[in-house]
């Protein structure tokens, strides 16, 4: 049975090359001009703390802070519609309206918030793109699936007869949410909050594109200076700053989901 | 009642820009305006007529195809093994082969990049397919796995004790009872590289390059509603095969109920 592994194990093993070069080069001098390299220096992972980067990371953790707030408080209610409707035909609509911007490529969804936030289709009152704002909402619409479906999930899990109880015994509607649902789906939301915000902190076609160069993230960052500059250390050195942010999220979302009962 | 209100409004955010797009997609001048003043299929034809676009849409092609083709097997074993196997340390095989799904795509593309040049194989579509392979294989792997934990063993033992070689019992009873999830696997793993674009961006030339990286080298650079029309093709063929597999395979199992 392990044999049947090993086709799986030979695509991911060409992926850990790729991971595996893109850390060595993150040790390597770079030269300018060049492509080749001089020998190992810890130069590159220090000039990601360089001054001239420091904006782009402090906005990269400020706008995926934002993201996961505002995204959490807008998937909230479509997942518990999606979640607790006795209508299948609703919860097929809803389903579908969620999973098609999910399928949906991240360029053509980010094409359309260029149109909608340009003045094109609304006169908006401040500007939109190329600003952070823009940018923001972009984020937010590009999570929505995701914390959707990751709610949706915790949600099924609870069984409505709790809430009946508290109902039942007096509660008002908000205070069996606040009291019942809300701590009952806090497995959901601690899980979905830590998924959207490692998944934004390495966003790169929304702040790419709706950013228009006014506004970096650390992928950004990245593309720069790898496709732009032709400077692979330095690139090497920032993508490993998104890859160690990420991991360091998901291995505490695993402690978390390792230490309580399913 | 509000809280009714607030779900549609909700859904409509997260609706509304693809509606944009594809108004935009109809309209007759190279200004962008809304609602557009008439009707007409130019931009359509742009999109047709535009020599990269074509390029670009046989690489897709290519690239796709190739990168199912070989994501599909190589997961449905690896689905197999996972559930079936006496794996010691199974949660971990099974987040490596998720892992893929996690690493930050500029990280995973420049890495690819970087891998590439070493090898010269820039100016090869070999280096896209590995990569689509390797970022399809957990939607391969997850769709087989839920179908495969439905498997009851006892009816390949029946086939078995009936006489059939393994062989004979893998390919008349196991495949055509995971066709549900291995037609789900080969659904998003289409669709999954078919949209793929931050690693595509880094590992791809004028030569090799598929639609989306075409599609955003021409939004940085033009501004006409080319890239609408070609946006709503991509649309209306994603919102058909999500639909498809709503009515037809039980999408609420597979994403709720993991």
């Amino acid at each position: 049975m392990k044999l049947l592994l090993l086709p799986a194990l030979v695509v991911l093993a060409v992926f850990a090359a790729a991971l595996a070069a893109l850390f060595r080069w993150s040790l390597l001098e770079f030269v300018p001009g060049s492509l080749q390299t001089g020998g190992l220096t810890l130069a590159n992972l220090r000039g990601v703390l360089a001054p001239q980067y420091l904006g782009a990371i402090r906005d990269t953790v400020v706008l995926s802070a934002l993201t996961t707030v505002l995204t959490l408080v807008a998937a909230y209610p479509v997942a518990y519609a999606l979640a607790r409707t006795p209508s299948r035909r609703v919860r097929s609509a809803i389903l579908v309206l969620t999973l098609a911007p999910f399928f949906t490529g991240a360029i053509v969804r980010t094409y359309a918030w260029v149109l909608v936030l340009g003045n094109t289709v609304l006169a908006w009152p401040v500007p939109m793109l190329f600003t952070e704002r823009g940018v923001l909402v972009g984020l937010v619409h590009f999570s929505m699936p995701t914390m959707i479906l990751v709610l949706a999930a915790a949600l099924s899990h609870i069984d409505p007869v709790y809430e009946r109880a508290a109902a039942s015994l007096g509660a008002s509607p908000a205070r069996v949410f606040r009291r019942v649902t809300l701590p009952l789906s806090m497995p959901g939301i601690v899980s979905g909050g830590l998924i959207v915000f490692a998944w934004t902190l390495s966003a790169f076609p929304t702040p790419e594109l709706l950013g228009g160069g006014r506004v970096k993230m650390i992928a950004n960052v990245v593309k720069d200076l790898g496709l732009d500059s032709f400077n692979w250390p330095g690139a090497a050195a920032f993508a490993m700053l998104a890859l160690a942010l990420t991991l360091a999220l998901l291995t505490a979302l695993g402690r978390l989901a390792a230490g309580r009962p399913s | 009642m509000i809280a009714r209100l607030a779900v549609v409004a909700l859904l409509a955010f997260m609706t509304v820009p693809t509606v944009v797009v594809i108004a935009v997609s109809f309209n007759p001048t190279a200004i962008l305006s809304f609602p557009p003043s008439g009707l007409s299929l130019r931009w359509y034809a742009n999109v047709v007529a535009y020599p990269q676009f074509r390029r670009a849409a046989v690489n897709s092609l290519l690239v796709t195809a190739a990168a199912a083709a070989l994501a599909l097997p190589a997961g449905t074993l690896a689905a197999l093994a996972l559930e079936r196997g006496r794996l010691r340390g199974r949660s971990v095989w099974a987040a490596m082969l998720l892992s893929p799904l996690v690493v930050p795509g500029v990280a995973a593309g420049l890495g690819f990049l970087i891998l590439a040049a070493g090898l010269g194989l820039l100016r090869s579509r070999s280096v896209l397919v590995a990569a689509h392979v390797a970022l399809v294989l957990p939607f391969v792997v997850r769709s087989v796995w839920v179908s495969v934990r439905n498997l009851d063993p006892v009816l390949e033992r029946a086939a078995a004790s009936l006489g059939a070689t393994p062989w004979r019992v893998f390919r008349r009873v196991t495949l055509p009872l995971l066709r549900p999830g291995l037609f789900a696997g080969l659904l998003f793993a289409v669709v999954v590289s078919l949209n793929e674009f931050v690693v595509s961006l880094f590992i791809s030339n004028r030569v090799t390059e598929i639609l989306p990286v075409a599609m955003f080298t021409y939004v940085v650079n033009y501004t006409d509603p080319t890239i609408a029309a070609l946006s709503s093709l991509f649309i209306v063929v994603t919102f058909l095969v999500v639909w498809l597999a709503d009515r037809y395979l039980n999408l609420a199992g597979v994403f709720l109920r993991p």
